[in-house]
């Protein structure tokens, strides 16, 4: 099996006509993702490549095509009203790639999408990816293939590096999820564990987190009170200075909290093996399964 | 984005928070000048963006002009943590009967608004949160109803017993939310708050941080930012539209994403070097980008080595091939690049290195040490 995406997931792409948005529902499609609309304001009634019909609204991509997944690639002033109105349509998960979302924005829109029993992924994330079945993002295909591995980051290239040395070494992953980098998003590197948890295909789980906040450590105590599966995990910013914001806006050490050391120690401490260097998942993800 | 103490002050007297007039001089003359003008005592405050100016001896208090003169020319072009004060700010000084601490910030936890009042104000808030928790209320504001009035009462009555006092105190907690929403700021202080011997609540202080992603819906918020107070080299990259920040080490970094590009400097200590920046070129694969990357790389001296590390996702390994190429044609670049790349076009963009005689590396830690090795001249 897989987490929150499948064969099933039936994709509508907010934004389908733009750069970004055109040439990864191309390659969604080519991996084999449901992709049954595209929506564009104002450009209802063409197809995207003579297949996909492109629509004004969500709502429509809900009622004509049975769309139940969103992919956003709208630009910053946009993405917040597109989560908006996917989560009005209906649709139940939401996966917000942009990035630059405001973050006074996403305290509006985090709640909103909760209330109506919406799952939001992002912003600022690469998706995710359920070998062999879908994906929705902008993770390449290639890196990864099927097997018993879950892997959750809040990164995008560093995921591609370590499910890539996982997938050179023979090992595959059920899903690959990419939680995003900004300060406030949807979900979190709980609601992924408990997900795995409850995935039997799922045998052991990867946590790639960074500087700046304390999910991983909640995570942490998460993984030592709910979770039976192993657990092996990398913290990136060891080196970053305090007070800086390292590219992704939630990647920010404020004051002392929020350290390397500090998320390194809460792993060690509740039973999660900690990679020294990327490469390290590889041998610890190896002795666990 | 930070701004200075005077266009926070700005921003929250637009609001209705009372703040005492003030004005931002360059030179000894227009300090003595201004002080001159407000014909009281003055306090002369250094404008950078960092805290413990009073500690560093950047704030000063002057009982008249000509001291007023005096406090500027030694405050003006002194340096407080690594950054050169080119501007003071000249302001009456206040009586003062009490000081509190008044701020918001974005809380990642709650994901709200959380205000955080203290009766303990002028000192630096987190070492109060650190040896004297209960001395500070905290308080979450849902952001969809705003900062309602009896939260506001609730915190002004935790600093001050007079009813006067209270209602001041409680309608600067709503215009200083509103200062904070409009802005677009991820942090708005008051420190201190004071009230004067007339019994007046004032905000002497004042600190706001701007979230960068507003700034592009924000024109006028942008405008207040102060490019001679940022790293030169760490402005030219924010143009060129690149992540860059600029480190003490001598192993010049490029990688496209931020995870991976901390991984990699954290790497380069692993392997016994120090990064000489964090750089993110992104996920486009313009090569302009990699020809402005190396440019502000080379232009550090420290830099004994350039380090690419390339995983191919959206961007793809031959348009940062041809940036290389492009780059190294452009400018001289006298120190060697070890360059990592792997994933998209990966093929392509090895052909076009080896055309033009680099060589290309696949795996990360490889790439890494043999930099490391290069920097601290350990390589044969």
């Amino acid at each position: 099996m897989s987490i929150f995406i499948d064969k099933e997931t039936r994709l509508v792409v907010q934004g389908i006509t733009g750069r970004d948005g055109s040439f990864h529902t191309r390659q969604m499609i080519e991996y084999g993702t449901q992709v049954v609309a595209g929506v564009t304001p104002g450009k209802g009634g063409q197809r995207f490549d003579d297949s996909v019909p492109i629509l004004n609204t969500v709502e429509r991509a809900v009622s004509d095509e049975g769309a139940n997944t969103s992919v956003i690639y709208v630009p910053p002033a946009f993405a917040a009203d597109a989560i908006f109105e996917a989560a009005d349509a209906g649709i139940e998960f939401i996966v917000c790639i942009t990035e630059g979302i405001p973050v006074l924005d996403m305290m509006r829109v985090r709640p909103y999408v909760m209330e109506k029993g919406a799952r939001l992924l992002g912003p600022n994330c690469p998706g995710l990816i359920s070998p062999g079945k879908s994906k929705v993002g902008i993770i390449p295909g290639e890196i990864t293939h099927a097997g018993p591995v879950g892997l959750v980051s809040r990164s995008g290239t560093l995921t591609y590096e370590v499910v890539h040395k996982l997938a050179t070494s023979d090992i595959g992953t059920t899903t690959c999820v990419g939680i995003g980098g900004d300060p406030i998003n949807g979900t979190n590197f709980i609601d992924c564990l408990a997900a795995f948890e409850a995935d039997p295909e799922t045998e052991a789980i990867v946590v790639i987190g960074e500087i700046g906040g304390t999910d991983e450590q909640e995570a942490a105590r998460y993984v030592k009170e709910k979770v039976t599966k192993p657990v092996v995990g990398f913290i990136a910013g060891q080196t970053a200075p305090p007070g800086r914001r390292m590219g992704h806006a939630g990647a920010i050490i404020s004051g002392s909290a929020g350290t390397a050391e500090e998320k390194i120690q809460t792993f060690e401490e509740n039973g999660v093996g900690v990679a020294q260097r990327p490469v390290d998942v590889v041998g610890l993800i190896r002795d666990v399964l | 984005m930070d701004i200075h103490e005077y266009q926070a002050k700005e921003l929250f007297a637009r609001q209705g928070i009372p703040v005492p007039p003030g004005e931002v001089v360059t030179s000894p003359e227009d300090a003595e000048r201004v002080a001159t003008r407000f014909g009281t005592a003055v306090m002369v405050k250094a404008q950078v963006h960092t805290g413990g100016r009073g500690k560093a001896g950047g704030v000063k208090f002057a009982k008249d002009a000509s001291e007023a003169r005096s406090h500027a020319e030694n405050i003006l072009g002194m340096t407080i943590k690594d950054l050169t004060v080119e501007r003071v700010l000249i302001t009456p000084a206040e009586d003062i009967e009490s000081e509190a601490y008044v701020g918001i910030v974005v809380d990642r936890a709650s994901k709200r608004p959380v205000f955080m009042v203290s009766a303990e104000g002028g000192v630096d808030i987190e070492e109060v949160a650190d040896t004297n928790p209960e001395a500070i209320r905290k308080l979450e504001v849902d952001p969809r109803y705003g900062l309602l009035p009896h939260q506001a009462y609730l915190m002004a009555a935790d600093l001050y017993e007079d009813a006067k006092q209270q209602r001041s105190a409680a309608r600067i907690m709503r215009q200083l939310y509103d200062a904070f929403m409009g802005a677009g700021a991820s942090l708005a202080e008051i420190n201190p708050l004071i009230t004067t011997p007339d019994g007046a609540v004032k905000a002497i202080d004042a600190k706001v941080t701007i979230d960068d992603n507003e700034l592009f819906r924000r024109p006028e918020v942008e405008e207040m930012r102060d490019v001679s107070s940022e790293e030169p080299s760490e402005v030219t990259a924010r143009e060129a539209g690149l992540t860059f920040i600029k480190l003490d080490g001598n192993v010049g970094c490029c990688v496209n994403g931020a995870g991976l590009a901390m991984a990699t400097m954290d790497l380069v200590k692993y392997y016994g070097g120090e990064p000489a920046n964090f750089l993110d070129i992104g996920g486009s694969s313009n090569p302009e980008k990699v020809v402005n990357a190396l440019r502000i790389i080379t232009s550090d001296p420290s830099v004994k080595v350039i380090l690419f590390n390339i995983f191919g996702g959206i961007t793809r390994c031959d348009d940062v091939a041809n940036g290389i190429v492009t780059a190294t044609e452009q400018i001289d670049i006298e120190v060697p690049i070890v360059i990592r790349l792997t994933g998209t076009n990966e093929t392509e963009g090895v052909r076009i290195l080896e055309g033009a005689g680099f060589s290309a590396m696949t795996d990360m830690d490889a790439a890494v040490e043999k930099a490391v090795n290069l920097a601290t001249g350990t390589d044969k």
